[in-house]
């Protein structure tokens, strides 16, 4: 048996709307377009409910391309996730700061 | 539905059952089967090519071609070469194909898919029918009887010869 | 240009139905995710970083200007007012929604335009020189073969679940624009010792992880067994090429590990037992499509419009533009303009809907309403007469798009990148954007000379980095963007693929290092020889001690 892979920490579950296309994330209740909103998991066992929650969300033909991403808080406590590329999925195209969510949301 | 031909749901008459009178048998196992006289069909392997089957042609009423996957689309050239190389029985696929590619396999000589009972019962008879006659004309020659490509078209309207 | 029949145009309307059909069951649930991803893709349909991405086919770069203002329509409507133009000639949205698609590709058939086949395991877009019908050295006009094989490979029932995608290019000239070396197949039209025209027929040329310039697989294929010939390679390929690994699927490989010989003696055998007539197209169908590509009703002018001729002299910065930026007409008093979207600062071949309107009413005035994509990802008006020139560029001037740098190093091919592209492990425009601003005055850019610069966002190639004379290529190191410069690749008949000459660097040291390899080639240069060519005599050796020298501590 493969050991399970150790979940990176804190995280947020990020997807693609299957409709639209944008990226939503993963709240308490729901998905949201706004990152600032996104739910962060601490610890393994809500991390793995985000998981599973993604996958019912992909079965009902809601989201596609689901998966968890680790991230760090900034000073006012938002998540930041880790790596560039998923910097830039959260934020937008970095030569257009006019638009995606940083447009939209103010994300740094 | 798990075997359809252009006209939808089609009874099988064929079993891969050691014993019956209509058998399918593995490419693997043909050499025995040949030697008998009963109706004879072969499942071939989409590594199998036309010169391994061409010598006995006249003897084999069905030939089964595997689609181990539906993006996997070796199968499709095989059909065509058969035809090209003169074989004129029964052409199956056999494997999870998608609706979509049903229009593709009776172009390229197919008479008829055989299915997965899992890919047969998410995607009903109708999607497949529906879907063999999603373009009205294209423009490549097909084996699919009765319609005529889009080149043949143009020929037939500057008054040439439609073959 | 081609104009569609009611076969093409029920052809078209039947796919945008067929793609609704696909999109309702995908929600239906009787298609399953995997299964509609290569449906959705095979309608240029992408899932990006931040949204869906269509991919529209601009079959050989060529479009009229109500195929332009359509596409314009689109960006404001569905996207967020601007396109991509891309290396393969196509047109890129960045925002649509999959709900929308249907509704997108209607519109797009509207204007006798389609998505088909812009991505996926299947025969891409074919795409063809810029210049055809305008080169002077143009042996016969690539175009009606390029349309032939569109036709000819569009919902091809056999070759649209290949091992992996298949890339057309065909050139109609000696000089080779279409880079068909770097191509899956690359037709060249040539003349044999007999005079008659046919085909030079290359396969297993390609970028991506395994760069392999294309091999001669028949030195003279007749004009009439084109498809027949085409169809015995493709059946070749899907049948034996690999598919056990999608990074050695492409025909490059299966060429390379059975060889030329091999492969060669294959496709004669396959092509040797096909049916040909039921397959090639019958020369009243080749004539029909040649005609639609007839030449426009060019006016009888004087090789030299003297009205030109002072413009330049009065005005230097008109004169810089047209010396670089026109290409000889083959007709007397015309010239070619490229309409450079690479503007200082400016994302490649980035264009906003406004920007596609006003060429759009360019092309209508002064280039009988054509325009043409290039692979280099500009625009080109084919047939302006000399004496309007300098209106054109005044005109071009107010709508952003008179950049004087066509072939020159802010000239930059770059592929969306990490900005964009789900695929990608590094960011591209900003790359090209800090090179372009470091060599933006025209004077020094004119000193250097032609040079391509090509870049990547990560190994698939798609900014043709290989066959840069510089190519950068982005890719992830220890969590950072990290970027790996090549040196002597070409993408014309003298095909090359670039080499390494050192260790990756970061973003921000790439500007320093292009700059210390342009000094080399300026140190050393012989008169009239252009960076490539200095390359070619100097060998890498010089450029890469100038590259490590200073660059060597961020290796570390």
């Amino acid at each position: 048996m493969s050991v399970p892979k150790k979940m990176p920490l804190p995280a947020i579950l990020l997807a693609n709307d299957l409709l639209d296309g944008d990226v939503v994330f993963r709240t308490a209740s729901g998905w949201t377009r706004d990152p600032r909103l996104a739910l962060v998991a601490e610890d393994e066992a809500t991390a793995t409910r985000l998981e599973a929650e993604a996958r019912l969300a992909f079965e009902r033909k809601e989201v596609v391309d689901a998966y968890l991403v680790d991230i760090t808080r900034d000073e006012a406590g938002l998540p930041v996730p880790n790596h560039f590329r998923e910097r830039f999925k959260v934020k937008g195209p970095s030569h257009r700061p006019d638009l995606g969510k940083q447009a939209e949301f103010g994300v740094r | 539905m798990s075997l359809l031909d252009r006209n939808g749901v089609k009874a099988e008459t064929w079993s891969r059952e050691a014993g019956a009178t209509q058998r399918i048998v593995p490419f693997a196992e043909r050499a025995e089967a040949l030697a008998g006289n009963a109706p004879l069909g072969v499942e071939i392997p989409n590594t199998v090519r036309v010169p391994e089957l061409e010598p006995h042609f006249d003897r084999l009423a069905l030939i089964a071609i595997q689609f181990p996957s539906f993006s996997d689309g070796r199968g499709f050239s095989i059909a065509k070469a058969l035809r090209n190389a003169g074989y004129r029985g029964t052409l199956r696929a056999v494997g999870p194909l998608i609706a979509d590619q049903f229009a593709y396999a009776l172009a390229c000589g197919f008479d008829e898919v055989e299915l997965p009972p899992e890919v047969a019962s998410r995607q009903p008879v109708e999607i497949w029918l529906a879907a063999a006659r999603a373009f009205r004309a294209t423009y490549q020659t097909s084996h699919q009887a009765g319609g005529k490509s889009i080149l043949e078209q143009r020929r037939a309207a500057r008054g040439g010869v439609v073959s | 240009m081609y104009r569609y029949d009611e076969f093409d145009e029920a052809f078209v309307r039947d796919r945008v139905a067929q793609f609704a059909d696909q999109m309702k069951r995908r929600l239906d649930g009787s298609l399953t995710d995997d299964e509609f991803k290569p449906l959705r893709l095979k309608n240029g349909l992408y899932l990006q970083l931040h949204a869906y991405m269509l991919r529209i086919a601009i079959p050989y770069g060529m479009l009229s200007s109500r195929q332009l203002r359509q596409l314009a329509l689109i960006g404001e409507k569905f996207d967020r007012g601007y396109g991509h133009f891309t290396t393969r000639q196509n047109l890129q949205f960045n925002w649509p929604k999959l709900r929308d698609v249907p509704e997108i590709l209607g519109l797009l058939a509207d204007v006798e335009m389609h998505a088909i086949q812009t991505s996926g395991n299947c025969i891409r877009n074919v795409t063809a020189d810029q210049f055809a019908g305008v080169a002077a050295d143009e042996i016969e006009d690539p175009r009606p073969v390029a349309e032939l094989i569109r036709q000819w490979s569009s919902v091809h029932p056999e070759f649209d679940y290949l091992p992996r995608k298949f890339k057309i290019a065909v050139t109609g000239a000696p000089h080779d624009r279409a880079a068909i070396a770097a191509h899956d197949i690359g037709i060249g039209i040539v003349r044999n010792a007999a005079g008659e025209v046919g085909y030079r027929i290359l396969v297993g040329g390609g970028l991506g992880r395994t760069p392999m310039i294309g091999k001669a697989v028949r030195e003279f294929l007749p004009k009439a067994d084109l498809l027949a010939y085409l169809e015995a390679i493709l059946r070749v390929y899907n049948l034996e090429g690999r598919r056990d690994n999608k990074y050695k699927a492409r025909v490059k490989i299966l060429v390379h590990e059975i060889g030329i010989e091999e492969f060669r003696a294959r496709v004669e055998a396959e092509f040797a037992k096909l049916d040909g007539p039921t397959i090639n197209a019958d020369p009243a169908e080749v004539a029909r499509i040649a005609a639609y590509f007839a030449p426009p009703t060019y006016e009888k002018l004087p090789a030299v419009s003297a009205a030109h001729e002072a413009a330049k002299r009065a005005n230097p910065a008109f004169a810089a533009w047209a010396d670089i930026n026109t290409f000889p007409h083959r007709e007397p008093g015309y010239a070619a303009v490229t309409i450079s979207l690479k503007g200082i600062g400016e994302a490649p071949g980035d264009a906003t809907s406004a920007q596609m309107r006003a060429v759009a009413d360019l092309a209508d005035r002064y280039s009988f309403s054509e325009i043409r994509v290039t692979h280099a990802q500009n625009l080109v008006l084919a047939h302006v007469r000399q004496g309007d020139l300098f209106a054109l560029w005044q005109k071009l001037g107010e709508a952003g798009l008179a950049e004087a740098n066509v072939g020159l190093i802010t000239d930059i091919i770059a592929c969306p990148g990490l900005d964009y592209c789900a695929l990608a492990t590094a960011r591209s425009i900003p790359i090209a954007q800090s090179v372009a601003k470091r060599f933006a005055d025209l004077d020094r850019q004119r000193d250097i000379g032609p040079l391509n610069v090509k870049i990547s966002g990560c190994i698939n190639a798609c900014g043709h980095h290989h066959v840069g004379h510089i190519g950068i290529l982005g890719l992830e190191k220890r969590g950072a963007e990290s970027y790996q410069i090549t040196l002597g690749g070409d993408a014309t008949e003298n095909a090359a693929i670039g080499e390494i000459i050192g260790p990756g660097i970061g973003a921000d040291e790439v500007p320093d290092a292009i700059e210390r390899l342009v000094d080399v080639y300026l140190a050393r240069r012989n008169a009239g020889e252009t960076f490539i060519e200095a390359v070619r005599r100097l060998g890498l050796q010089p450029f890469k001690a100038a590259f490590t020298g200073e660059a060597g501590h961020v290796a570390a």
